[in-house]
């Protein structure tokens, strides 16, 4: 029954959409509304966007700065959603248990001796010696890479978010390898909440910087004089960089957040 | 009927299959008992969404929207010769030669935060299945049924 | 923008969707949907949107098939239909 409506709504929907389909314009046209602007009317803000994106910001990967700059708004609101659903995650799932907690810390301060805890909390004790050892070449990779697609977002495709989860990831390969407790002992779990709190509040912070010299929020021009860089334009490409820091310290810590808390149902303990 | 597809399949064969995408999940959103297909449903609507939006930016023949550094310093040698004829106040790119890059940002931003609220809904999941002990959908409406009976 | 391509992704995208929805198997439905977001950021790769590509490579193909593998192990893995 469940299915029949189902198929019905699908049906009708999918017909209402595939009659308006006509109207779009064609795949691949470089004059369609979207790219060009309607014609004899106003040009789309993209031809602006590309056209100024160098002279504004010195930033030739016109993606981040629009990202950042022109639309800093936007940006700064989703990471208070990423920030918002690694909250909610903690707050649905997390168990706190008081006598636990003696035995946790035990355990991470073993993981903090620099050896990877090859045995899980289940007492099997497993050494898994192929995949501690790939992941002890892995791992400073994968975090040097990820440190480069957020320093990197300037000239080249990345930026914070795709830095921050890169970063993200590679805790949660350290937890799928050695146990939750070897990652833990990296990057402990007051650490990440803090983390995620302080990359949304640099961002918010660098935007509130700039009202002190009497500017517009997130005007990132304004801080030129602060950060002796001689041109507005510098001073936005450091904005930029700035705000893509804290972005990427929101997305790994919330990444990894939701990871830790849903691979052990909120105990933090053990893992998969 | 050659000529009908000619005409209306062909020019937006692209947008015709973001549909059928999109209407697959929008079944399995609907019509899946199993949460967690209802949320694997969910998300390949979501991409569908974001399939739409980035295939309006593209340009036949454009570049990834990278400005160069040779155009870039071209840019700046324009602004520094006084901004080019009177009255100019864009560096003339060619916009047709790369890719438009506001859908991008975009979606760029909507990606990260579904996977976020993904995470939400499978610790949803997790709850339920401790309270319910499945994650059928007639097997937990069944289990409400009872305990509102038995009240 | 390479039509040929175009057109081949997104079949093979058709394949994936249903192929993802149709398992039964909890566990191979979500590694079917990982790589279902792998075939998206090649789409997008190919449409010229690398920041896009670059988002969904890690975020479609990675973490978001750990995380439905991680709920997969603590709850059930067969599905009804």
């Amino acid at each position: 029954m469940q299915k029949l409506f189902a198929t019905i709504a699908v049906i009708i929907t999918g017909a209402i959409l595939l009659n308006a389909v006509e109207d779009f314009p064609r795949f691949g046209d470089p004059h369609s509304p979207p790219n060009s602007g309607v014609s004899g009317g106003s040009v789309s803000s993209s031809v602006h966007y590309l056209q100024n994106t160098y002279l504004d910001t010195r930033v030739p990967n016109v993606v981040t700065a629009v990202l950042a700059d022109y639309r800093g708004y936007d940006t700064l609101f989703e990471t208070a959603v990423i920030l918002t659903a690694g909250i909610a995650v903690f707050a649905i799932l997390r168990v706190v248990r008081r006598k636990d907690e003696e035995e946790s810390t035990g355990s991470e301060e073993k993981a903090c001796s620099g050896e990877f805890s090859t045995s899980d909390s289940d007492g099997e004790g497993r050494h898994r010696v192929v995949v501690g050892t790939a992941c002890r070449v892995v791992v400073p990779l994968a975090q040097l890479f990820g440190f480069y697609i957020i320093a990197h977002g300037h000239p080249s495709p990345g930026g914070g978010f795709q830095g921050g989860v890169v970063l993200g990831t590679s805790f949660i390969l350290l937890a799928l390898a050695g146990g939750l407790g070897s990652a833990l002992g990296r990057l402990r779990e007051d650490m990440y909440l803090r983390l995620a709190c302080l990359g949304v509040f640099i961002y918010a912070g660098i935007g509130l910087l700039s009202l002190f010299f009497r500017r517009n929020f997130l005007d990132y021009g304004a801080l030129s004089g602060l950060l002796q860089t001689g041109g507005e334009e510098m001073a936005r490409s450091h904005g930029i960089f700035g705000v893509e820091l804290g972005v990427a310290m929101t997305v790994t810590s919330v990444m990894f957040a939701l990871f830790a808390n849903l691979s052990t149902r909120g105990e933090l303990k053990g893992g998969l | 009927m050659m000529e009908w597809i000619k005409t209306t399949i062909v020019p937006h064969f692209n947008f015709w299959i973001y549909v059928v995408i999109m209407m697959l999940g929008l079944w399995a959103a609907i019509g899946k008992n199993n949460l967690i297909k209802k949320l694997i449903g969910l998300s390949i609507f979501q991409t569908a969404i974001l399939l739409l939006y980035v295939s309006m930016g593209v340009k036949e023949g454009a570049s990834i929207p990278i400005v160069d550094e040779t155009m870039g310093e071209a840019a700046v040698d324009f602004m520094a010769q006084g901004g080019g004829a009177a009255g100019a106040t864009a560096f003339p790119i060619n916009p047709d030669l790369f890719a438009n890059p506001l859908p991008h940002v975009l979606m760029l931003t909507a990606i990260v935060v579904g996977v976020a609220t993904l995470g939400v809904a499978l610790a949803l999941c997790q709850v339920i299945f401790r309270d319910f002990g499945t994650l059928e959908e007639p097997e937990i409406l069944n289990q409400i049924q009872t305990i509102q009976d038995d009240v | 923008m390479i039509l040929p391509l175009d057109i081949i992704l997104l079949i093979f995208l058709v394949i994936a969707a249903v192929v993802a929805l149709k398992l039964r198997d909890l566990l191979g439905a979500a590694m079917v949907f990982s790589t279902y977001g792998f075939l998206i950021c090649l789409i997008w790769a190919e449409m010229g949107a690398v920041d896009v590509a670059f988002t969904e490579a890690t975020v479609g193909a990675g973490i978001s098939g750990a995380l439905m593998i991680a709920t997969i192990f603590k709850t059930a893995r067969k599905s009804s239909d």
